[in-house]
């Protein structure tokens, strides 16, 4: 799971670094980042935990960045974001998110992103990315190279990010600012905590109910800690962040989605708007509307093992016959399912939920189903 | 009765011709919580250095080596249910699989609990 690092520079460190090693996190290089993998108490823990608590992600590492337009106008800054990606930037309301991704000429992708509408008073033609770790130097350059006079970049390297998820995150979150704990899923607010300015979300990437809180990085340990002192919360490292995603059926950048698929072969349509879907005027628009209309070649599934042995990344998979129809992109023993769990790109012939298949692992063919995702249900406060 | 341990955190623990083999609780650790364990079959025969069997924990699979030549003579079915036994007691309920020796003198290229510690020591 672990991206590999650049062993010519030092590796990075979050706001919340002297914090992780005070808990006693297992350290890892990921995405350039020294980042905890665990805690004392193991993946398995952790993920149960969230699962059934509450659990305090760092994602600090993640990149921040505006998207200003000279003129304060959201249409300005809509039309030029809307020029990269799918979704319908110009109808956000004031804090509202969106799901999208960078697309290139050819619909591959780039890199996925959140996108929100900043509300709060005086940001009238602002944007607020978060990109992924491991690409926001390439996105940046990406996007600044495409902006129109007018719209600038705008990096915030100088923010913190946490993720609070699970079913006791709205009720931690309560006692210290009922207004963000009172957020619908894909909602924003500004607001204070301590004393401290946050700007929080109601969005995650567990399939938990939840939250995203970014604040200035001087801030952080303190609201860490604050955060933490609540019973319900425990720490939880980018391992059991691996295999929430992957129970959600969530993609990972770089291993579930990258230049070569497109967003409808991944399954992400519901995140192109109907205006966007019927308009274009994205990159690799053209073979988005192709692939909508005559479906794509090979799709994103989920797969389910019908034994024990996990099927990981690169796992080959066939048919019950031995064609060779797909490989697994993601895969892994899913905690909360209690048993292994997988997704992958198959041909779009044996796509259907409840399609017997093969994986191949370690030379022999396993039996396995296709299965709905995401497999543990999401639990979103819509 | 003796135990030895290889550098990739197998131990052997001898008595009479046959010994029994698993992971070392550094190892157990290193891996973090085990999900899935793959054994040889029954009558398996292995040369020093195979790889006899498979331990996936929630993030990766990883090898275990033959520490010896032999032929596998039983193996800890329990631990296809109960894969966690391998964090619980690595040295104990925990192991994977009794290998009748081939060639006893391979014992001496191998580790001393003693020695193994000092490595162990060295590498955390």
């Amino acid at each position: 799971m672990a991206e590999p690092a650049n062993s010519d520079q030092p590796l990075l460190k979050t706001p919340l670094h002297d914090a992780h090693v005070a808990l006693g996190a297992r350290m890892v290089p990921f995405a350039g980042y020294d980042m905890p993998v665990q805690y004392p108490t193991g993946i398995l823990t952790e993920h149960n935990w969230t699962r059934e608590h509450a659990g305090l992600f760092d994602v600090s590492h993640m990149g921040q960045a505006f998207l200003v337009a000279e003129d304060k106008n959201h249409e300005t800054v809509a039309r030029a974001l809307e020029a990269l990606i799918p979704a319908d930037v110009l109808n956000l309301k004031p804090n509202q998110q969106r799901y999208s991704q960078l697309l290139a000429d050819d619909g591959g992708i780039l890199d996925d992103l959140m996108v929100t509408r900043v509300g709060a008073p005086g940001h009238e033609g602002w944007l607020y990315l978060v990109v992924n770790a491991s690409m926001k130097e390439q996105d940046y350059a990406h996007i600044q190279a495409r902006l129109p006079k007018g719209v600038s970049l705008n990096r915030k390297d100088g923010l913190g990010l946490m993720a609070l998820q699970g079913p006791s995150a709205e009720a931690v979150l309560a006692k210290l600012s009922p207004e963000a704990a009172g957020l619908s899923f894909m909602i924003s607010a500004d607001v204070e905590i301590d004393g401290v300015w946050c700007h929080v979300s109601r969005s995650g990437y567990t399939g938990e109910d939840g939250f995203e809180i970014s604040c200035k990085a001087e801030d952080a340990a303190k609201l860490w800690n604050r955060l933490l002192s609540d019973p319900e919360v425990k720490p939880i490292g980018l391992g059991a962040r691996d295999s929430l995603r992957l129970e959600a059926g969530l993609c990972l950048y770089g291993h579930d989605i990258d230049t070569t698929t497109s967003p409808i072969e991944a399954g992400l349509i519901w995140s192109i708007q109907k205006r966007r879907r019927e308009e274009g005027g994205f990159p690799g628009a053209e073979r988005v509307q192709r692939e909508i209309k005559d479906g794509p070649a090979r799709v994103r599934v989920g797969i389910r093992p019908e034994g024990r042995a996990p099927a990981r990344e690169g796992t080959v998979i066939t048919t019950p016959d031995g064609r060779e129809v797909g490989v697994v992109t993601s895969g892994g023993f899913g905690p909360t399912v209690n048993g292994p769990v997988a997704m992958g790109y198959v041909a779009r012939d044996v796509s259907s939920v409840g399609t017997d298949l093969h994986l191949v692992v370690r030379g022999k063919p396993l039996p396995a189903k296709v299965a709905a995702m995401p497999f543990a249900p999401h639990r979103y406060k819509r | 009765m003796t135990t030895r341990y290889t550098k990739d955190h197998e131990y052997i623990r001898v008595e009479g011709d046959a010994g029994i083999v698993g992971i070392s609780d550094y190892a157990q650790a290193q891996l973090g919580d085990v999900v899935f364990v793959e054994l040889p079959s029954v009558g398996k025969a292995l040369s020093k250095g195979d790889e006899a069997a498979v331990v996936e924990s929630v993030k990766a699979a990883s090898e275990v080596y033959a520490p010896v030549s032999g032929e596998v003579v039983e193996v800890n079915s329990e631990l296809e249910a109960s894969p966690g036994t391998v964090n619980e007691d690595p040295a104990g309920r925990g192991w994977f699989m009794k290998i009748r020796l081939t060639n006893e003198s391979e014992l001496d290229g191998l580790m001393t609990e003693e020695q193994y510690q000092d490595f162990v020591k060295s590498i955390s």
